[in-house]
């Protein structure tokens, strides 16, 4: 297997939280895929992303098996962020370092042996998705939950750019996340994306059913649910404009 | 039989993280010993009790529980032999963190917490960075970039150790742990620390409670950093 770049990952199935086999053995992924993760609050969603982030090898309590290019994956591609194959943007709203924002991407950039150039770049891709700008001089710890949101997707993007992406509910993170879904995207990455939000739910090709803890099915996204994204995207388009009109202590003109 | 130290800063998730290494280490069909030294109070042996492993606590009291750990290492494993056990695990309070608890023969193990941000590993000292294994725990608090500055962190502090991102209440990071565990030393003779104790002894170590600077003596430090001796 090639340490830069996973074409195929695999989730081999195991137990739901009763212990009964998933009813779905083994799902592939290929590069350049958004796959979704969906159900109620509880049915495993978060466990799954967390199985996929630790190459779980049978050792958590699903049981189940990640292979990458139908290997397993090496000791060191499980702990080296210079070859971690995997970037993760969990629920976490906020820092806790207490560092500005230039400061600590050049850290990070150094801890994933890229070049400090790269930071101005994290910050220019952040303030994209953001309405509050984000400053290098600012502190970590005084960001909003947006900016917040809005800097780790970015860092993402650039600074982690690993091949395969694991995402945990964008959508509550006050930022654009059709552009931020896009940009964690990229080009011929594995995306993986947990979500309540109609929308991101059917930007993706496929979308695997949680349910007590099991992987109950998955659902390939029809071209009907792909007009209806089309349609969401421009609710959600609108939205924003409201949202921004609001902040700027404008008045809201007509409705849709 | 293998001596494990395990130090790290209170609140840590030590205690935690050991447990979830103890099962680990019982499947493996070995037979861990855990002794807890704490300072003044604790009741970690009963949660150690319910694993069905001998353990035994040390309380330091007026003793600095770093220097307690120390002076009583023969007589932990005397314990522990007499327990049939194949592994010690101590598990120290560790907390000026001027010293740091560990013989040359024994798996050095520091537990450190990733919300305590990253200038923490600069701040730990000789516990930290003359330390084989660093366990992190609480990565799923913070982002995964957070988790990684941190990381580096640590390494510009010990590029030698071995770093285990753990999770005391998943059990995540366990089983890595008691891998290491068992890769460990064994207990050699005539052991001696891996980093001197503190020089200083003053009057307050022992019991002084006058606080006007003319009532001490010893090895003493002024706040701008001047050392002196006082005494005769």
């Amino acid at each position: 297997m090639t340490e830069e770049r996973a074409c195929k990952l695999t989730i081999i199935g195991g137990v739901d939280k009763d212990g009964n086999p998933d009813l779905v053995e083994l799902l592939d992924m290929h590069r350049g895929e958004i796959i979704g993760i969906v159900g109620p609050t509880g049915s495993g969603k978060s466990s799954l992303i967390a199985d996929i982030e630790q190459f779980a090898q049978g050792d958590t309590p699903s049981g189940r098996k990640i292979l990458i290019d139908g290997c397993e994956p090496r000791a060191e591609t499980r702990s080296d962020p210079r070859k971690k194959l995997i970037a993760q943007l969990s629920q976490n709203m906020h820092f806790l370092a207490d560092m500005s924002v230039e400061e600590f991407l050049r850290m990070h950039a150094k801890s994933r042996g890229r070049s400090p150039e790269v930071v101005d770049r994290v910050i220019e891709l952040a303030n994209t998705l953001t309405g509050e700008p984000v400053h290098p001089d600012h502190h970590l710890t005084i960001l909003s939950g947006g900016q917040s949101r809005a800097l780790m997707t970015a860092d993402i993007a650039v600074i982690s750019d690993s091949p395969i992406v694991l995402i945990d509910e964008i959508e509550n993170a006050g930022i654009k996340k059709k552009e931020a879904l896009e940009l964690l995207a990229g080009e011929g990455k594995i995306v993986v994306v947990v979500t309540h939000d109609p929308m991101l739910a059917l930007m993706t090709s496929r979308r695997v059913v949680m349910k007590n803890g099991g992987m109950m099915r998955v659902i390939e996204t029809s071209t009907v649910e792909q007009k209806v994204c089309e349609d969401l995207a421009k609710v959600d388009d609108w939205l924003m404009n409201l949202r921004e009109t609001i902040r700027r202590g404008e008045v809201v003109g007509a409705a849709l | 039989m293998k001596l494990v130290v395990i130090a790290g800063t209170p609140g840590s998730g030590k205690t935690s993280v050991l447990m979830h290494a103890v099962k680990s280490l019982q499947r493996e069909g070995l037979l861990p010993a855990v002794v807890k030294i704490d300072c003044l109070w604790t009741e970690d042996d009963k949660r150690f009790q319910r694993l069905g492993v001998p353990v035994a606590v040390g309380l330091a009291k007026d003793m600095c529980p770093d220097h307690y750990s120390i002076y009583n290492v023969d007589e932990m494993l005397e314990w522990a032999e007499d327990q049939e056990a194949d592994i010690l695990l101590n598990e120290t309070a560790g907390l000026c963190l001027r010293c740091a608890p560990y013989p040359d023969s024994c798996l050095a193990v520091c537990v450190i917490d990733v919300t305590t941000g990253p200038n923490a590993p600069l701040k730990v000292g000789p516990l930290l960075t003359t330390a084989d294994v660093v366990v992190v725990t609480k990565g799923d608090m913070v982002s995964q970039a957070e988790r990684e500055v941190f990381r580096e962190r640590i390494l510009e502090a010990n590029p030698r150790c071995r770093i285990v991102e753990a999770n005391g209440l998943t059990g995540k990071g366990a089983a890595e742990l008691a891998e290491l565990i068992r890769g460990g030393p064994e207990v050699g003779e005539n052991m001696i620390l891996r980093h001197n104790p503190p020089l200083a002894i003053c009057t307050l170590c022992t019991g002084e409670l006058r606080v006007s600077k003319e009532h001490h003596r010893g090895v003493l430090r002024h706040l701008d950093g001047f050392m002196e001796y006082s005494g005769e």
